[in-house]
């Protein structure tokens, strides 16, 4: 018997992350923990929700004005070596392959950077690491010899997975990763990104806006709004049964193809407030049609309902139908 | 076409929209622009006339101190081609030397000037921050002298010699090469695929050397090959003053520069070091469009 | 065969477009009637986009040959004037892009360009205020908004005056270039309801290219796949999302994610 999860130190936690531009604030307070892979958590929002900042911050790409990342348990501090190690452990992979990868340099030259500078393999067996990693992500060895326009764009983001695993990372960041491709392509990327979650026993945090991949491959999704979580738990539940209105929203704006899947649809009026200058009570209710005095005036904090966390006062009521 | 061609299925297309890398070899280049083998063999024929000056020259010794008071101000004749200078030197033979003094000079100083500027600017532009700034007010102090100002202050208080020219005026160069890059470098440094290097824990000098030197470098060679003419000419201009090569060195600035007070009855004295002038100019220019399209993989493909 | 498409408002027929030695649109048919929403599906590089552009006669300042017959009504637009087809585009047929910040002058606020846009189309200066206000009124945007300029406009905002732009020329046919990818799913909804308010106040035939076939099946009465430049298969779009024949088509519909289906 292990543990409860609550003593079990997690691979990757966030603790109350801010992170602030100027007077906004882009990520106010975001919390989660990613267990040891296989896994998979999405970060889930449109423009404004922060959750590309989030993956930046994971990154160290940007600095958090307050809260704490920590890797098994230790908190990353900004010492070079230190953020070196970390940035071996935790890898990402952008939405735009066409701009993530250096024109310049050949797709060999791309994959071993990385190799090198961590001394993953010795120097010799550089070339023979290299062919080994586009083989994993599905592309021919001798696609090393060419420049990323040479390639399509399903196959330039499988050129950009193949980075980001070549120092065997055990935390992979996907933001956006198919966004910017065909659906068919898009497929077989998510088709890519389920093998190595099983080949590799990867941990992942998939920022997406688009809910049928998140089901498809994360155990775990949190739906952001103006920086802050709204609602956070199992995946399945959450998309099937929101207990946010947000949530619920953003699940009913989806388009089907199916048509006999189709919701009636909840629309949201206005847009999202400008985040320097969001409005008082909950971030939310200028826009949610089941708002009421309360709303206007205090913050909703997240709190558990139904086996998730949901920021809502009236979380219950909209889980029961009765909003 | 007589019949359309047949589609590959979805499953092949990734494939099929990639082709195979086409080189960028040479003869592709000079293919696609042929005015670069014209600036290669001009180049070439500037370098071959330096190297074999002495045997080209008709009268080697005229490259020097010699005076023939006899046959001052000659025009173009079977024994004179560029006709001859006010102290009757033979023109031909001393532009023929020239190729060893001005495009020399020019190559010097437009490699010290890439040399000092060239890392300055993708140090400040990449890093940013302090180091930005203290690079970018040294380079504002430069630039806020008139160039030519500066490299005369620089080369008076200097002995005149070729040397000494080539200081003054690198000393005037490189700010521009630095301001150049670094805008170029910012911009490349906040491109993703820089960001994904940083998060793939690259190190800096790494990211430096092979991700932001190339992607900034075109606009510098576009710019250093437009700059040998002037530099050539800022050269003649110190020589006019007294300042840089002095006679009898067969400097074509000075040599323009010296023919000035006779162009109007004695045309050839200007024109032909002028025209060396131009020509050299010219051959790094082509050159140059060649190099930017050698370096740019892209080029290949966006020029179908 | 001309004969039978007299119900069209717009009739592709025969439609080559080549750059060069390369064909990139081979198009027998595509018919769009009065009133419908079709939608013109495939991925990129299948030849949507340029075929939306052949329609206004732009195709060839791209560079491209363009062959074959695009009747509006009983007008032939390919090989037409460069000046009638100056006055159909706008006039007749709009269309609106996927980037719609970036398809708006930046340097006009939108009120000039409603204004320039319709004086240009021949429209008196006091009618050409009065309708851009109304056609704002119409996609639910204030009339504040005719004093911005384009960057302080959110990507919907922008899509709307866009539509907007097109309701007040009095467009007949819409040309919809994958209007809803750059958006969030739920400005993309609000686009989608409009678009359909549009059809049915306006009777307006809109032509919807789109990668997204879960897109296409809310919004189109039929649709057109097309890949590498052929359409593949045609009808309503119930029938060919929901049970398609064509290979590609099966292969494109099994592509889409979707909720509740766990792989």
């Amino acid at each position: 018997m292990r543990a409860s999860t609550a003593v079990e130190v997690p691979l990757l936690e966030v603790e109350d992350l801010v992170v602030e531009f100027g007077p906004v604030r882009a990520v106010d307070g975001v919390s989660f923990r990613l267990p040891a892979g296989p896994y998979g958590l999405a970060l889930v929002g449109e423009s404004g929700s922060g959750k590309t900042t989030i993956a930046r911050a994971l990154m160290r790409l940007v600095s958090a004005a307050s809260g704490a990342i920590r890797l098994d348990g230790d908190e990353v501090v900004g010492s070079s070596r230190a953020l070196r190690a970390y940035r071996r452990d935790v890898q990402i992979v952008f939405q735009d392959p066409t701009t993530s990868l250096d024109p310049r340099a050949k797709i060999g030259s791309t994959i071993a950077e990385p190799l090198r500078a961590h001394g993953i393999v010795p120097r010799a067996e550089v070339d023979d690491r290299i062919a080994s990693l586009l083989a994993e992500v599905g592309l021919d060895p001798d696609m090393a010899g060419r420049y990323p326009h040479q390639l399509s764009g399903g196959q330039r983001q499988r050129v950009a997975i193949a980075r980001a695993l070549s120092v065997e990372p055990r935390v992979l960041v996907l933001d956006e990763p198919t966004s910017a491709l065909d659906v068919t392509v898009q497929a077989r990327i998510l088709e890519l990104i389920a093998k190595l979650r099983r080949e590799r026993g990867l941990a992942y945090v998939l920022i997406s806006h688009n809910l049928a991949v998140v089901e498809r491959l994360c155990e775990e999704t949190a739906v952001l709004y103006l920086g802050r979580i709204v609602e956070h738990g199992p995946t399945e539940p959450i998309l099937a049964r929101p207990a946010h209105p947000y949530t619920l929203a953003l699940r009913s704006a989806v388009p089907e193809i199916d048509l006999a899947a189709r919701r009636s649809r909840i629309v949201l009026p206005g847009t999202v407030p400008d985040p320097a200058n969001p409005p008082p009570g909950c971030p939310f209710h200028p826009r949610c049609p089941y708002a009421i005095d309360r709303c206007r005036i205090e913050v909703p904090e997240l709190r558990t309902v139904d086996g998730r966390t949901v920021a809502c006062h009236r979380a219950e009521e909209i889980l029961a139908g009765e909003a | 076409m007589s019949r359309v061609p047949s589609y590959p299925d979805v499953e092949s297309r990734e494939e099929v929209l990639a082709p195979p890398g086409r080189l960028r070899s040479v003869p592709g280049v000079i293919r696609r622009n042929p005015l670069v083998a014209v600036g290669a063999a001009m180049c070439l024929a500037i370098f071959l006339v330096a190297v074999l000056a002495p045997l080209i020259a008709t009268y080697p010794e005229d490259a020097g101190s010699a005076v023939h008071p006899l046959q001052t101000l000659e025009p173009p004749s079977a024994q004179h081609y560029f006709g001859t200078d006010q102290v009757g030197r033979d023109v031909f033979s001393r532009v023929v030397y020239g190729a060893r003094i001005s495009p020399v000079i020019a190559v010097l100083v437009l490699a010290i000037s890439v040399l000092i500027g060239v890392p300055l600017g993708i140090a400040a532009g990449y890093f940013g921050g302090w180091i930005d700034e203290v690079i970018s007010r040294v380079t504002d102090v430069f630039l806020a002298f008139p160039a030519l100002l500066l490299a005369l202050a620089f080369a008076a208080v200097m002995k005149p010699s070729i040397t000494n020219t080539v200081i003054a005026i690198s000393v005037t160069w490189w700010p521009w090469y630095t301001r150049i890059v670094r805008g170029q470098a910012a911009s490349v440094t906040g491109r993703p695929f820089v960001e994904s290097a940083k998060a793939t824990g690259i190190p800096h000098r790494t990211i430096l050397l092979r991700h932001i030197l190339p992607n900034s470098i075109t606009p510098i060679i576009v710019q250093v090959s437009l700059d040998v003419g002037g530099v050539i000419l800022t050269a003649s201009a110190l020589s006019f003053l007294g300042l840089g090569a002095q006679d009898p060195t067969p400097d074509w600035g000075l040599m323009v520069s010296q023919g000035q007070a006779f162009f109007t009855t004695q045309w050839w004295l200007v024109t032909f070091p002028g025209a060396a002038i131009f020509l050299t100019a010219a051959a790094f220019n082509l050159l140059g469009d060649g190099l930017r399209d050698v370096l740019d993989p892209r080029r290949v493909l966006t020029t179908r | 065969m001309t004969g039978t498409m007299t119900g069209a408002k717009l009739s592709l027929q025969d439609l080559r477009i080549a750059f060069g030695p390369r064909r990139v649109v081979d198009l027998d048919r595509l018919e769009l009637a009065t009133g419908e929403i079709l939608g013109l599906a495939g991925e990129s590089g299948s030849g949507k986009s340029i075929t939306a552009l052949a329609v206004l006669g732009l195709a060839s300042t791209l560079g491209a040959r363009v062959e074959g017959s695009v009747r509006l009504d009983d007008e032939e637009l390919v090989g037409a004037a460069e000046s009638r087809l100056r006055e159909i585009r706008g006039s007749r047929i709009s269309m609106i892009f996927q980037s719609p910040v970036s398809s708006l002058d930046p340097l006009l606020q939108v009120g000039e360009l409603f204004e320039r846009t319709l004086r240009l189309h021949g429209v008196r200066k006091r009618e050409a205020s009065e309708r851009a206000s109304n056609a704002f009124r119409e996609v639910l945007l204030s009339v504040d908004l005719l004093q911005r300029y384009p960057h302080e406009l959110s990507g919907g905002q922008a899509q709307r005056i866009a539509i907007a732009m097109a309701l007040a020329l009095r467009s007949e046919v819409l040309l919809a270039d994958e209007p809803t990818s750059a958006l969030d799913v739920t400005v993309q909804a609000e686009i989608l309801d409009l678009l359909r308010r549009v059809r049915e106040e306006r009777g307006m035939s809109v032509l919807f290219i789109s990668h997204d076939l879960a897109v296409i099946a809310e919004l189109c009465d039929r649709v057109a796949v097309m890949q590498l430049g052929r359409i593949v298969e045609e009808g309503p779009t119930a029938r060919v999302l929901g049970e398609p024949e064509d290979e590609y088509t099966k292969r494109l519909v099994a592509a889409v994610p979707k909720i509740g289906v766990r792989a």
